[in-house]
């Protein structure tokens, strides 16, 4: 099998990851933090699409990335509705803004 | 066994009863007037999951219509994504009766009633019932996952239920957020598991693993990775953060829910990868671990922090959904004693203690909303003198659910402390004992303070009057009954934990 070997595609996935990660703790915007998100899980489809790809069951691997995927999707509609909901209620999407709550 | 689909139907009975009433909802919520009939059907719905999941057979015949506990039967359902064993059964009619608890409440519950939406709302906590039901039968890692994310979605629009509250927006925005990247973080250790086994059985990750299929340290990894989602249902340090917060800004039943039977699911999904996934059953009840894999020596650390983090939080608090968010935080810690000791009876006293936290937390929840619904306050000042100004059944049963919260003879809430530390004792964790023992009295100040101040403080007048109708008062009933009751005479709930410590390894 000619192609990239499996620890350089596992290593983008380890990047993206880290990347997610970065983006999940700095971001004050909850728009941006959904985005990092997003960045989590594709570094998880990575690795599943790869290991699928090298493993004795390829498709097994491809059908998790397709729920991940799936799921993503599910929690990008739900999660954006909350912050349209939070916007409504706090003229405002900033994590930092939203303050009723006591801590 | 491999049970084939058409006999998988027979064991999804409680599972497609849920799914169909869910649907049911959704599609007769435009065309009902009155939404009390809806939550009237919802609840048919969770008693007939109940009965469905102890199983129903046809009279006068030895077929079984519906399979569940009282056959206790055990195989893979559905190609291998899901088992049917004690230990499923189990945990789903604790769910059932979560779920029936949680629908009654809300019946009875100002926040949720005249809100016009509460169709989906009901729709919403059949479907994470369901979810709830596939945590404990998953033995797959997609299983597990996709159950996983089915409580959570649902969770989070339920928390948010209460759309232009802004403490309800707030909340379930934090929801959103720690649970999404919780759920991202375990995807991609699954990820990893996948890789270094091949395969998302747990019984193929664990012949793989055992063979030395990979180095522990990358295993450790990829299971701490893991850990971090399941941790979260859990509301375990260091993913605890979220529960105040959730807790305080949800409406009451859902709080209730998500203390109860979110949690609950989080320790079965946790109880199935840990146990029969990652450690090998000896004789005499006792487990193993794979070689290198030192999950215990983790989570015991995890389970002090998690008592000591959440008693001390559970100290200053005026607020009383935020108070027991931190109890319950501090309940998952003692939950998890029973979870280190590698050992049938720390199962079995994990079980048990499910089952009177279920009573005990909903109980406490329940006097919380009763308290709200008249006088629309939660905090420790709405209490004063609350069994002098009408409330006295409402305050005597939650003086019954803190005592057994706080463990106190002869509450239900004592035997299953007693168990859990009885397991910790005997496998010598004499640290942990100690621990959860100073954590027990800590927690019985903060208890003591709000019976207190329903008793001895006399009300200033400006409290309100706590008038109880007779649908709350058959929950309080409903709970603080068996709180008693399970005190007194435990053996057959005991007896049924012992018997639900059985997994099916395929």
């Amino acid at each position: 099998m000619p192609g990239v070997p499996l620890e350089h595609v596992l290593f983008v996935g380890l990047v993206l990851f880290a990347l997610g990660l970065y983006t999940v703790l700095t971001r004050r915007n909850a728009i941006g933090i959904l985005m990092g998100i997003e960045l989590l899980l594709n570094a998880a489809n990575i690795d599943y699409v790869a290991f699928a790809r090298y493993s004795g069951t390829p498709t097994d691997g491809q059908i998790f990335a397709i729920f991940v995927i799936m799921l993503a999707a599910a929690e990008a509609a739900v999660g954006l509705a909350i912050v349209l909901g939070i916007y409504r209620n706090f003229e405002s999407i900033d994590v930092d803004a939203t303050h009723s709550l006591r801590h | 066994m491999d049970l084939g689909n058409a006999a998988s139907v027979a064991y999804s009975a409680p599972e497609l009863i849920l799914i169909g009433a869910a649907i049911g909802i959704v599609a007769a919520d435009p065309v009902v007037r009155a939404k009390e009939q809806l939550g009237a059907a919802a609840l048919l719905a969770c008693a007939a999951a109940l009965i469905a999941a102890i199983g129903i057979r046809l009279p006068f015949s030895e077929r079984w219509l519906v399979q569940g506990l009282l056959r206790g039967g055990e195989g893979w359902l559905w190609s291998r994504m899901v088992v049917v064993d004690g230990f499923a059964v189990f945990f789903k009619l604790v769910f059932a009766l979560a779920a029936f608890a949680t629908v009654w409440m809300s019946l009875g519950s100002a926040e949720v009633q005249d809100s016009g939406e509460e169709g989906e709302y009901y729709a919403l906590v059949l479907a994470a019932t369901v979810g709830l039901f596939y945590m404990a039968a998953a033995a797959n890692l997609l299983m597990a996952y996709l159950a996983l994310e089915l409580v959570s979605l649902t969770s989070y629009v339920l928390t948010g239920y209460r759309r232009h509250d802004r403490r309800a927006g707030e909340a379930a925005l934090k929801y959103l957020i720690y649970g999404g990247v919780a759920s991202a973080v375990m995807v991609y250790g699954m990820s990893w598991l996948y890789g270094l086994a091949g395969s998302f059985q747990y019984r193929a990750i664990h012949d793989a693993l055992a063979h030395g299929a990979a180095a522990p340290l990358t295993v450790f990894v990829a299971v701490v990775l893991v850990l971090a989602g399941f941790g979260f249902k859990i509301a375990a340090v260091p993913f605890h953060m979220w529960a105040p917060d959730v807790y305080e800004g949800a409406p009451i039943p859902v709080t209730a829910f998500l203390s109860v039977g979110s949690k609950a699911a989080g320790f079965a999904i946790l109880i199935r990868l840990f146990y029969p996934g990652l450690s090998e059953p000896g004789a005499g009840g006792a487990w193993t671990t794979l070689a290198g894999l030192d999950w215990p020596t983790l989570m015991l650390v995890v389970s002090m922090a998690t008592m000591t983090l959440g008693n001390l939080g559970a100290l200053g608090q005026r607020n009383l959904k935020r108070l027991l968010a931190y109890s319950s935080i501090a309940h998952a810690g003692y939950l998890l004693m029973g979870f280190v000791v590698l050992d049938d009876a720390g199962l079995r006293a994990m079980l048990f203690y499910v089952v009177t936290y279920y009573l005990m937390n909903f109980g406490a929840f329940a006097v919380v909303m009763v308290v709200a619904n008249a006088t629309g306050r939660e905090d420790m000042d709405g209490y004063r003198g609350l069994a002098w100004r009408g409330g006295a059944v409402p305050a005597v049963a939650m003086a019954i659910f803190l005592f057994s919260l706080a463990g106190i003879p002869p509450l239900a809430g004592f035997v299953g402390k007693f168990y859990l530390f009885a397991a910790v004792v005997e496998q010598r964790f004499y640290v942990l004992a100690l621990v959860g023992f100073a954590n027990t009295l800590v927690a019985l100040y903060y208890y003591l303070r709000i019976v207190r101040t329903m008793f001895l403080d006399r009300p200033r007048g400006d409290e309100g009057v706590v008038a109880l109708d007779a649908h709350n008062a058959f929950l309080l009933y409903f709970l603080a009954v068996p709180t008693i009751g399970l005190g007194l005479y435990w053996a057959p709930v005991m007896a049924l934990a012992e018997r639900s410590v059985r997994f099916f390894l395929g």
